[in-house]
């Protein structure tokens, strides 16, 4: 098992003929993702990297597809996600930064309310080494194994895992929940399934300062969770006050530094590393 | 691929308070002046009120009564000469002096955590809403699809125990806030204090609104107001960059936010004393990586450190920039580099070639850099 992705996903691309729809159906395919159809309006009868390309997702449906990535501008996220639960898309990935948070908050409550999954916006998706990936993770960094890794970064999540595959572990799922103030997915939604997947024997979480969601993933980790939760918080050295980039990435009173996530995290009994590259060491003490 | 937000869209309250006409949320008379010349009011006392994008203002002396002309002229001259927690005050907004019986408060803004609008009232308004306790504020989630009905005010203001004549007012209120939310993509939308006039009128002292940036391209009547910036700070958001100015000597450039965040980090706990905190962002671009060396010249610091893990943004690109920036812009202090991910091996080996030597490890070159620097 592992979670959300796996062998039975089948991928449709909505934006596929763009350049970062192009560039990443190729990777998937690499990956050893299922690329079943793509989307792009007015483009239908061409391929992209063999991957045939249709003018609407409903058209695209014939392929029979359960997942989607989506990469069209920001102004047309909303549409875009909209077309794929009318169509019931189980999973939905937007790679596209810049969304409107009023339209994300639409999407997450509507596929909520038809239980579909929601991944990102602005995040790196989701990747089960090798099994499929649906998202833009490099693909050199995995390594089959049974490390859950959970971070609201991008590149940062990248560190991680290549350091988790260096000191010779490999991850189970890696799941990127994207850098906006709202996500589809947060921590405590991708642990609950980390709990019951037998491939996941430990898992990694990636935090930042800005926001609650460490905080209240600590006190679900403390009340509810049975495996072993290694951490590394970015943030320490940001300067009170100023703005360090993500949305989310402003302090403002005692919840949301990464002094607060730290000792949240540590009286859940979690193990955080001061650096990216004790995260390895940290997971042969829990692993032993 | 992951972005940092490069405008801060809060509204001055001259400008909210013509969103609430809009919205006809009842605000007391009142006039934006830029400049003492021309100074027009008719009805006294008069509130003077600094126009800064900082809370605190009352405080800090940026709020002023004047009971006539002459008064006014000196009060306004005084505002406008004042620095408010380091933002210089640019105008101020006159405004008719309320008869105040009580003051209420109340907001909507994002829930996080909930994923969803929360609406917050009280009539224990007028103080800091954080020492207001729990048990006192109201808080109602707005379903985002289903959005904001009238019976949400009602159900809100029994639980606030409004008087009838109340009730109905502040429902008009707070449908105008929540169309207000809705209709500009607002952040948040606050009214403290919310006034209780000794009439029994319920009007808007202040207002403050803030737009989610992200939201722009559907709001082209918002203007864009200078967000607090610093010179360098400024050069670089007007050249695209998402750049923080810090007081130490070593630059920075690496790509997403979190990695850039974790290298100051790493940086910091090794003796290190970052310049700045700058992200090249999703973009895979020879010209944006000289860009940044560019900034960072005019920064001075004494050593640079660039730290990329490639995925949307190419090493070999990054490679490819750092050589053309050494030609072209000029840079004199040591540069270590880290590259890994994406085209990591092609991006190495222009640096070999070009003598410029690189790490795969981001420990080793942030290690590095704080030698080369405190060698100094």
């Amino acid at each position: 098992m592992s979670i959300f992705v796996d062998e039975n996903t089948r991928i449709v691309v909505q934006g596929i003929t763009g350049h970062q729809g192009s560039f990443n159906t190729l990777q998937m395919i690499k990956f050893g993702s299922k690329v079943v159809a793509g989307v792009t309006p007015g483009k239908a009868g061409t391929e992209v990297h063999g991957v045939k390309v249709y003018n609407t997702l409903s058209d695209a449906m014939s392929e029979e597809p359960n997942a989607t990535f989506i990469s069209v501008p920001a102004p047309y996220v909303l549409d875009a996600a909209k077309e794929a639960l009318y169509n019931g898309l189980d999973i939905i990935y937007i790679l596209t930064e810049k969304v409107p948070y009023q339209d994300t908050m639409k999407i997450v409550s509507m596929a909520k309310k038809y239980g579909k999954t929601v991944v990102g916006p602005n995040g790196p998706g989701m990747t089960s080494p090798f099994k499929s990936k649906l998202g833009i993770m490099p693909n050199q960094i995995f390594k089959k194994g049974n490390v859950g890794v959970i971070s609201r970064s991008g590149t940062l999540t990248y560190e991680i895992v290549d350091q988790v595959t260096r000191a010779g572990f490999g991850e189970s799922t890696v799941i990127g929940l994207g850098g906006d103030p709202v996500t589809g997915l947060n921590y405590i939604d991708v642990l609950e399934k980390f709990k019951n997947d037998d491939e996941t024997e430990a898992v990694v979480l990636v935090g930042e300062i800005g926001g609650t969601a460490e905080e209240e993933a600590a006190e679900y980790i403390k009340e509810k969770f049975n495996k072993p939760v290694v951490s590394y918080i970015t943030g320490r050295s940001a300067p009170k006050g100023k703005r360090m980039g993500h949305a989310g990435a402003i302090i403002t009173r005692g919840k949301g530094t990464a002094e607060s996530k730290i000792s949240a995290l540590e009286s859940a009994g979690v193990k955080v590393a001061a650096y990216p590259y004790e995260v390895p060491a940290l997971l042969k003490e829990v692993l032993k | 691929m992951l972005y940092t937000r490069l405008i801060e869209m809060n509204l001055y309250e001259y400008q909210a308070k013509e969103l609430f006409r809009k919205y006809n949320i009842p605000v007391p008379a009142g006039k934006h002046i830029e400049s003492p010349s021309n100074l027009q009011w008719d009805k006294f006392p008069v509130v003077v009120k600094a126009q800064v994008l900082v809370g605190g203002r009352g405080k800090a002396g940026g709020i002023k009564f004047a009971n006539d002309q002459k008064e006014l002229l000196d009060k306004t001259r005084e505002i406008l000469s004042m620095t408010i927690k380091g933002l210089k005050v640019n105008s101020v907004y006159l405004e008719e002096k309320l008869d105040i019986a009580k003051e209420y408060y109340v907001s909507i803004t994002l829930d996080r955590s909930k994923r969803r609008p929360i609406i917050m009232a009280t009539t224990s308004g007028g103080v800091e809403i954080e020492d207001v306790p729990d048990e006192k504020i109201v808080k109602y989630w707005i379903d985002p699809v289903i959005g904001y009905s009238n019976f949400i005010g009602k159900d809100i203001s029994f639980k606030l125990k409004l008087p009838d004549n109340e009730s109905k007012q502040f429902q008009a209120i707070l449908a105008g806030m929540a169309s207000l939310y809705n209709d500009y993509d607002a952040e948040l939308v606050e009214i403290n204090p919310l006034v209780v006039t000794k009439d029994g009128l319920i009007i808007a002292g202040d207002a403050k609104i803030i737009i989610d940036s992200d939201s722009l391209f559907r709001h082209k009547d918002i203007p864009e107001n200078a967000a607090e910036r610093t010179e360098l700070e400024e050069i670089a958001y007007k050249r695209g960059y998402s750049l923080v100015e810090l007081d130490g000597n070593i630059g920075v450039i690496a790509n997403g936010a979190g990695l850039t965040m974790a290298t100051l980090d790493g940086l910091t706990l090794k003796g290190g004393k970052p310049r700045n905190f700058l992200d090249l962002g999703g973009s895979d671009d020879v010209e944006k990586v000289v860009g940044a060396f560019e900034i960072l010249k005019i920064a001075k610091p004494k050593g640079i450190l660039i730290n990329i893990f490639g995925g949307v943004t190419h090493c070999d690109t990054v490679a490819k920039g750092i050589i053309e920036a050494k030609k072209r812009v000029g840079i004199d202090v040591p540069i270590v580099v880290r590259l890994s991910g994406v085209n990591e091996d092609e991006g190495r080996k222009i640096l070999s070639d070009n003598g410029i030597h690189s790490y795969g490890d981001m420990m080793d070159a942030i290690n590095e850099i704080v030698k080369e620097v405190n060698k100094q």
